[in-house]
């Protein structure tokens, strides 16, 4: 995704049906929104989503927002490292316990069945 | 537009938690604009549930659909074959989409996933606010485009009350005082006079008295 400005609830979502167990979302500084505030909205749209995960028992803790620019490669990597730390300690995300052995979810979208 | 909000997901949840399969069906209309029941809600709505139950160990499987409106018959049909295999059918409509739904639908449960609110339109981009009573016989052009019946919190026709203090109602501060709103357009449009004259009691009768009300237009009818 090329801008958080477009990050959609769903998006997210799908990241942690599909098995992720922890999300992060890097977004430019504050302030420094190419679109003026599309990383504001797009925290917002995060926090919304954290409640969704802490509702469904996923854990709202597993989905952060950053801010950084492109040009801070050492805070990429260093958020990298906190955030893979953070979801180590977490463990696997329940979906994933709850999955094993049982194998995938069926989701289906416009009538078709999965 | 029709204002609805999203039942919390643990209530929808229990409701269908005897169920594997189930068939969410969004609405483009009203609900779509104010952001309850669109495709977009549609489909978070049926991955938490999926995610939900996966982790309860108990997996659903959810179809979704969005039909252009559920408050119109010609638009439900195309659901006929998506209805075969599910258990439990989720509107996320208005309380009209819902009773179509169930209308065509006599051997499956429908279940609201919105609670619907009021007529009103948006204030800014995430908030609406309640414009329209509903009464059945618009009384707009006397008070100035302000709607006295559902702004006002006692809906009286001859205002202001003695709750009215420096432009807010006596519920809450938060609250503008219909009246004033009504008299400060009234003063602006030269129009005050108007405001002199006594409105007799308003006539219920349109409104809801008499049980449900219907429209007819005959030219329009087909056959």
């Amino acid at each position: 995704m090329t801008c958080t400005g477009n990050v959609d609830h769903r998006v997210l979502l799908n990241a942690f049906e599909e098995g992720a167990d922890g999300v992060y979302v890097a977004g430019c500084m504050e302030g420094d929104c190419h679109f003026l505030k599309g990383n504001i909205r797009a925290r917002k749209r995060v926090n919304a989503v954290k409640k969704i995960l802490d509702e469904i028992g996923i854990g709202g803790e597993r989905l952060e927002m950053y801010n950084l620019s492109s040009a801070q490669g050492g805070r990429f990597a260093e958020i990298a490292n906190e955030m893979a730390a953070k979801i180590t300690a977490l463990g696997p995300s329940p979906l994933n316990k709850a999955r094993s052995g049982n194998g995938c979810c069926g989701c289906s979208k416009e009538g078709e069945a999965k | 537009m029709i204002i609805a909000q999203q039942k919390p997901l643990k209530d929808i949840a229990a409701l269908i938690s005897d169920c594997k399969k189930v068939l969410l069906v969004g609405c483009a209309g009203c609900v779509t604009v104010c952001l309850a029941g669109g495709e977009k809600e549609t489909e978070i709505m049926a991955s938490s549930l999926r995610m939900m139950r996966e982790v309860e160990g108990k997996p659903l499987q959810t179809v979704t659909y969005t039909a252009t409106r559920q408050c119109d018959p010609e638009y439900i049909p195309p659901m006929d074959e998506m209805v075969k295999d599910v258990d439990a059918i989720i509107s996320l409509a208005c309380g009209v989409g819902v009773q179509y739904m169930a209308e065509r639908y006599t051997d499956k449960w429908l279940i609201p996933a919105l609670d619907t609110k009021f007529i009103g339109g948006s204030t800014v981009h995430g908030e609406w606010v309640e414009k329209c009573g509903l009464c059945g016989e618009c009384i707009l052009h006397k008070t100035g485009g302000i709607c006295p019946i559902i702004r006002c919190s006692k809906s009286i026709l001859n205002g202001p009350c003695g709750g009215s203090q420096y432009g807010k109602c006596e519920i809450s501060k938060d609250v503008d005082c219909a009246w004033q709103l009504i008299y400060d357009k009234m003063k602006a449009l030269g129009k005050l006079d108007k405001l002199m004259e006594i409105q007799p009691p308003k006539d219920w009768s349109k409104s809801r008295d008499g049980g449900p009300r219907k429209a007819v237009r005959e030219d329009v009818m087909i056959g």
